[in-house]
């Protein structure tokens, strides 16, 4: 029986506020074997849309880009860059810092939604956690590539090597490694745990001998035997505990990368949790300037639910309004310490020479969010897609900010400079956003992009409770 | 009508479809009250409330990722004092060889990953995976059972397991099309 039968409010929307009333989570009247249909349908049908043949050429051919450009700056040298002294960091940090905190949201739903047994989670984790994995991938390529030489990469590693020499573990830059290292392997276990069972239904309705040995070698013969659902609940669970620790942890080790340092405007203490409001901030554009147009091109309206973007909007708006905290708390900081330098350096962020870049900033991270106060606007799938577009606009602008105004005034005139990214850096950029979009276009032809699982885990089933 | 054998194969087990969660969690309790040890339901999700009509016991698994955290964090710490204070040592803005605040980092790191690690990978060995062959996956039927089947299978190898008494267990715990699966 569906859910459609049980509850006369089971229509399209699925938005109402009433607290006597329980919203569901899945519109349509949808089955256990309606939300597998759905979900599988997208991964057996011969053909993709239209729209992701065209989305994928684009995204394959800069791709293609990236691959040319990072090939050039490892034959020619990072001069190719418009790195100098003082501004020895630029786009390659900036790029590094907004895709590692892309890839926040995924594992803050997976992980500490699951742990605050928040039930909408399930519709949107699948995907957001594959988000988390690509742009880790993304992320990881821009500390992989600026260093130069990049075949002295594994000196960042504690390996005996042939110079008896070990890494400095007293460098923030090495607590990087250590930290997106981590995060990327537990993301990566997380995200392939939660697949099995998927797996299993695929190779379960295979219908032809490649996609039974594929999906059935992935799924590692998972049959859903309860002894194993045991263990394997427990570890979810396990994993989830970890993970929440861990994605707080990741954002704060980067921001350490500046914090640890003597330079003015780096130099805060807010930037942990500063820097992690602004991930999650960050993460959730991107979950849903990705999930309006999927749930539309691949017909998940009834899974995705206006109730799911209304809750990602309602983030948004809190996550946009600690990042707007931050900004505010940073100028009355530097002005409250009495350190000349630390007050200028504020001052210049907002009135100098890159004020074109602070003022982006604030408009797509601060002022664009406030219109999810309006339930209009939070449930207008254009309005919500503009937003978070500008959203990740403004969180790529806010790196840039932090990392360029710092290194370009920093305490004596004389060591003023200057930075302009050269066309290597801006392709470079649009590259890594080629890489994201391809790795995810694959993911969603052939792998299951809702969670069928755990959605019927949460599914309401008539006469739960009439056999105690 | 009884289940028949129908081939030379030997027999594996019984298996009996339930229509719904509630109905195969009554029938488990029903199983594992008759004392057999060799059995298993099948859900397409994990059902609440199953592990106790089963009567399965808490997985160890959290000790085990309990003791690979622990061991993370020590030899995350352990490491890097031997590391820089010890086997090389290195000067450094004039900071001591070996503080803790300064290895905090790289030790919270280490024991995440070991722990979540042990999580994965505890649960794949516990749980025998992978395991890419097992005689139910040749019964076309429990193909749904990753859809929206439920189902109690009995292995012929507990020590209780009768064909004909087996048989009128599950069809008397509300199993429909019990059936024979060959080894």
């Amino acid at each position: 029986m569906g859910v459609a039968a049980l509850d006369p409010r089971a229509g399209r929307d699925n938005t109402s506020q009433d607290p006597t009333a329980r919203q569901p989570l899945v519109l349509g009247g949808l089955d256990d074997a309606g939300v597998t249909e759905r979900v599988c349908a997208i991964v057996e049908a011969p053909k993709p849309p239209k729209a992701w043949y065209v989305a994928f050429a684009i995204a394959a051919s800069f791709t293609g880009i990236l691959g040319l450009v990072v090939l050039y700056l490892i034959t020619t040298g990072v001069g190719v860059w418009g790195l100098n002294k003082p501004v020895s960091w630029g786009f390659d940090i900036t790029n590094f810092v907004f895709w590692v905190g892309i890839g926040h949201a995924g594992t803050l739903i997976s992980a500490i939604l699951y742990l605050f047994r928040q039930r909408w989670r399930t519709g949107i984790n699948r995907f957001a956690e594959a988000m988390t994995i690509f742009a880790v991938i993304c992320a990881l390529l821009f500390p992989g590539i600026h260093v130069g030489r990049i075949w002295f990469e594994y000196w960042i590693a504690p390996l005996p090597n042939q110079m008896d020499m070990w890494p400095n573990f007293r460098s923030p830059l090495l607590w990087d490694f250590f930290a997106v290292g981590t995060y990327f392997t537990v993301s990566l276990c997380f995200w392939y745990m939660g697949l099995i069972p998927d797996l299993a239904t695929i190779r379960d309705r295979a219908k032809t001998k490649v996609r039974q040995i594929a999906y059935g070698i992935a799924a590692l013969g998972w049959r859903g035997s309860n002894r194993h659902w045991h263990r394997y609940e427990r570890s979810y669970l396990l994993l989830a505990g970890l993970a929440t620790p861990l994605v707080l942890s990741v954002h704060s080790v980067v921001s350490f990368d500046f914090a640890t340092s003597m330079l003015p405007g780096w130099h805060a203490t807010i930037f942990p949790p500063y820097f992690v409001a602004g991930a999650i901030f960050g993460g959730f554009a991107m979950v849903l300037l990705l999930s309006v147009p999927c749930r539309a091109w691949f017909g998940l309206k009834d899974l995705i639910t206006p109730r799911h973007l209304e809750n990602m909007c309602k983030i948004l708006l809190a996550t946009g309004m600690m990042v707007g905290y931050a900004y505010a708390i940073e100028f009355f900081i530097s002005w409250y310490s009495g350190n000349p330098v630390e007050g200028f350096v504020f001052v210049n962020r907002a009135f100098g020479p890159y004020a074109w870049a602070y003022w982006t900033m604030v408009m797509c991270n601060v002022a664009a969010p406030q219109v999810f106060w309006s339930r209009r606007a939070r449930s207008n799938p254009w309005i919500i897609f503009g937003v978070a577009a500008a959203v990740n606009v403004g969180m790529w602008f806010e790196r840039f900010v932090i990392i360029v105004t710092t290194l370009s005034r920093d305490y004596l005139p004389s060591s003023w400079g200057s930075y302009t990214p050269t066309w290597v850096e801006v392709l470079t950029l649009m590259g890594s956003f080629g890489l994201f979009f391809t790795l995810f276009l694959v993911f969603l032809r052939f792998l299951p992009m809702v969670a069928m699982a755990e959605v019927k885990a949460v599914m309401p089933r008539p006469h739960r409770e009439a056999h105690r | 009508m009884s289940a028949a054998p129908k081939a030379e194969r030997a027999l594996w087990g019984l298996l009996a479809e339930f229509p719904d969660a509630d109905a195969l969690t009554h029938a488990a309790s029903r199983v594992r009250d008759a004392g057999y040890v060799r059995w298993d339901a099948y859900t397409p999700f994990p059902v609440h409330g199953l592990d106790d009509a089963m009567g399965v016991r808490p997985t160890r698994i959290p000790w085990l990722v309990f003791f690979a955290g622990a061991t993370g964090c020590l030899g995350g710490v352990l490491m890097q004092w031997w590391m820089n204070a010890v086997d090389y040592p290195i000067i450094i803005s004039g900071k001591p060889f070996f503080s803790l605040p300064a290895n905090i980092p790289v030790a919270f790191e280490l024991t995440i990953l070991l722990a979540s690690l042990t999580a994965f990978f505890a649960m794949l060995v516990f749980n025998g995976l992978p395991q890419l062959h097992h005689p139910l996956f040749r019964n076309e039927r429990f193909r749904r059972t990753t859809t929206d089947a439920f189902f109690i299978a009995i292995d012929a190898k507990d020590p209780r397991f009768d064909v004909e008494e087996t048989d009128r267990l599950l069809r008397g715990a509300g199993g429909t099309r019990v059936e024979w699966i060959e080894e």
